[in-house]
């Protein structure tokens, strides 16, 4: 494929229908990436032309304003002033206003024109515009901005030809063939072609926003026709949405279906894909003779892979409904609900779906704090979200609860195992309020954004739109995150398989095969699962199993544990089957927490003879699961999100520090107690 | 300082700098005008920068469910800030 020869962005403030825009121009041809060193991301897409010729549209960031105070802004300016050698800057800038609201829309798009680049100027939502009864007199604005300006509606398709057309206009243009340098040079009018009217020369050495606003009132009172009427219809829908009861009502009833959408609609899908990588798993066994290929592809990758496909439904309801939300300016009401609930923590009330959702699962959590436009409170919340007892640990929590807490009632309806699991939940979230808050004033101290926000008027969303954010999204989980995850699977695979060939897992193989042969098979099935035990016992996870054993002996476990520890860092609920596994118990079936949950009170120590596991060790280890960071998932795409491996490093130090720190505190505690 | 002492000088201040309202007193569905906004240059250049420049009006549309932020109408648009912030717009009431 060539190279397209033209770069032109998309300038404009959120809520101008840029981005809707954008997808109606580029379509399908459009990836998302960072630009390098923060974490903006940068939306590019191709366009053809009517001439054939091919471009590349680049979709800026949404600011309100040329003086940068957010990373996102500056970039936006850096690409005007084509300042950025990474992003080289544009050939031509588009100027996309929201033709309902000329007055507060034109102050930023005289800024853009004011860099002096080749500009044309969209008005677009110009079908809103028209139905509100608003007129503008577009020739009128052309000439007295000196850049072509052109009425579109990104929702219809209207006018959306007649800029393309513009865009493909050659633009002889004096005036801009410094695009290295985005300074005004020309400080005198030269005519209209070049964009440096004397209005908008004036607003760039101003710098000044009463003044700017005038020379926007002058505009609009030449061009515009009649002033908008209240929009009766969101009047309507706000009295319901913000109402003072009705309001959280309705927001308790969405927050829920999201949740319970992830939580438990997604569970169909999981177990589908689940079960597409065990046949593909079984494929590649009979396909492929048994030896390290065949382990590898079957254990390491399709494992890895599996993994990876197993986020995809919640990720792909997550988006459909963050998508829903926010294009139809209901995420803003929210974030208006919630400012006041979330901030006795110090967070933005937008932190709240992400962190509701990491109920679920931390991976869709983080991915939802892409709303959240101050860094650092989205940084929190990304380096919190994992707190929240996701539904991976769950299987580890059943194990231990059931295992060892007793199946105690009071008033027939409170019971021990049910308040066990409630204070884990709690715990998590009491741990994450913790860390909030001392985060908030050492390593993400600064003053608290300006909270200014607006409230768009309430918009239809378009299929386009949806499903475009969720490919978008799904495609970056997919590259970015999903090769971290296939990697460390790859790592943990080996770590559990060699080295191979101990003498106890090769005798215990041979016996197997023996009772194969003889068609004893039960007795067969037992040996094999010896063998699967002793291998892992004698593997690089089992000896470091035992290197870590001084490390985890302080909060009650033994080597054994330590492995089961080392493997669940590919996600928490595979403790439960390396467990089964360690103990020589069949670990694929569903019934390995069963039988594990019958075993584990009575195992012994074989140096000492005492028991390994006691209703303290398994608090303490509950405990342990409910701080440390043991997910790569969670590691990889918060490396993805961050856009460096600094935050998910301090984060895996930070959660496991925590973890180990909080279970000495109770296994010692305990102890001296006299309950251990 | 004790309150009699602050209401002193408030007193003593009257004659020069008549007492303005900020927009955190406005109550909901009232119109003000803006007359100036105190604060870092940072914050004031960012709402200037949204439309709120002196002299415009403004109208306070409603608080949230929870007292805090409140939603307002400038130029059209609508936006929402929190209390904290309105305490430094002031503004002259109609």
């Amino acid at each position: 494929m060539s190279k397209p020869s033209e770069r032109v962005a998309l300038v404009g403030s959120p809520n101008s229908g840029k981005s809707s825009l954008f997808n109606r121009l580029t379509g399908l041809r459009q990836k998302v990436a960072n630009y390098p060193g923060v974490t903006v991301e940068k939306t590019v897409g191709d366009c053809v032309l009517p001439s054939g010729k091919r471009i590349e549209i680049l979709d800026l960031p949404g600011t309100y304003s040329m003086a940068p105070r957010s990373p996102d802004e500056q970039i936006v300016r850096d690409v005007l002033e084509g300042r950025r050698e990474s992003t080289e800057g544009a050939d031509l800038v588009v100027a996309v206003v929201d033709a309902t609201n000329l007055e507060r829309q034109l102050y930023l798009a005289l800024q853009i024109l004011s860099t002096g680049r080749p500009a044309i100027l969209v008005l677009n939502l110009i079908d809103a515009a028209e139905a509100q009864g608003i007129a503008i007199d577009v020739t009128a604005l052309s000439r007295r901005l000196g850049v072509p300006v052109l009425a579109v509606s990104a929702k219809t398709g209207r006018g959306l030809d007649r800029l393309r057309e513009a865009m493909d206009t050659p633009r002889a243009n004096g005036h801009a063939n410094g695009a290295t340098n985005g300074t005004t040079n020309g400080d005198g009018p030269n005519g209209h072609a070049n964009g440096a009217s004397p209005t908008i020369a004036s607003l760039l050495d101003a710098n000044d926003p009463a003044r700017g606003y005038r020379d926007v009132e002058a505009i609009v009172r030449e061009v515009v026709r009649r002033r908008p009427k209240p929009d009766r219809l969101r009047i309507r829908i706000d009295h319901v949405l913000t109402h003072r009861v009705l309001g959280p009502a309705i927001f308790l009833l969405l927050m829920a279906t999201v949740f319970q959408s992830i939580y438990a609609w997604a569970t169909p899908a999981m177990d589908l894909i689940d079960t597409g990588f065990r046949a593909l798993a079984v494929g590649i066994r009979s396909a492929i003779p048994p030896g390290p290929l065949q382990s590898l592809l079957a254990d390491g990758m399709v494992a890895g892979a599996g993994t990876v496909a197993s986020f995809l439904p919640q990720l792909v309801i997550l988006f459909f409904f963050l998508a829903l939300l926010e294009d139809s300016g209901y995420m803003a009401r929210a974030a208006f609900i919630m400012d006041r609930v979330m901030g006795a923590v110090g967070l933005p009330g937008r932190a709240f779906l992400p962190l509701l959702s990491s109920f679920a699962c931390a991976i869709p959590g983080i991915m939802a704090t892409r709303t959240i436009e101050s860094r650092n409170d989205r940084l929190t919340t990304i380096l919190i979200a994992p707190f929240m007892s996701c539904s991976a640990r769950l299987p580890v929590y059943a194990l231990l609860i059931g295992a060892f807490i007793p199946d105690t009632h009071w008033f027939g309806f409170i019971g021990l195992r049910g308040l066990t699991l409630l204070a884990l939940y709690l715990f998590g979230i009491a741990a994450a309020l913790v860390v909030a808050w001392v985060l908030k004033r050492t390593v993400l101290r600064g003053r608290r954004p300006l909270y200014v926000m607006e409230l768009p008027p309430y918009r239809v969303p378009t299929w386009r739109s949806v499903l475009l954010t969720i490919r978008n999204r799904c495609a970056l989980f997919l590259q970015r995150a999903g090769t971290v995850i296939v990697a460390v699977s790859i790592v943990l695979w080996f770590l559990a398989t060699y080295p191979s060939g101990h003498p106890e897992t090769r005798a215990l193989q041979a016996q197997a095969q023996a009772a194969r042969a003889a068609g004893a098979t039960a007795e067969a099935a037992r040996l094999g699962d010896a063998a699967a035990g002793a291998a892992l016992r004698h593997s690089f996870a089992g000896m470091l199993g035992q290197v870590i054993e001084p490390a985890i002996r302080p909060l009650g476990f033994d080597w054994k544990t330590g492995i089961g520890l080392i493997s669940s860092f590919a996600a928490r609920e595979v403790m439960v089957s390396t467990m089964a596994t360690i103990y020589n118990l069949e670990s694929s079936g569903n019934d390995a927490s069963a039988s594990l949950r019958r075993i584990l009170p009575g195992v012994t120590d074989a140096r000492t003879g005492l028991k390994v596991y006691t209703p303290l060790v398994a608090v303490s280890l509950m405990v342990f699961f409910a701080l440390a960071c043991q997910c790569m998932s969670t590691v990889a795409v918060v490396r993805r999100e961050t856009n460096s491996w600094r935050w998910p490093i301090f984060m895996l130090v930070l959660m496991n520090v925590m973890a180990w720190g909080a279970s000495f505190a109770v296994f010692q505690g305990g102890r001296l107690l006299g309950w251990g | 300082m004790s309150r009699d002492a602050a209401a002193a000088a408030a007193v003593a201040l009257a004659p020069e700098a008549p007492p303005t309202r900020t927009l955190s007193m406005v109550p909901s569905g009232a119109r003000a005008f803006v007359l100036r906004i105190d604060g870092d240059e940072h914050f004031a250049r960012r709402l200037m920068d949204l439309g709120m420049t002196p002299g415009t009006e403004i109208a306070l549309v409603r608080r949230a469910p929870f007292g805090d932020p409140i939603e307002l109408v400038v130029r059209g648009s609508h936006f929402s800030i929190r209390r904290s912030e309105a305490d430094r717009i002031h503004v002259e009431t109609l």
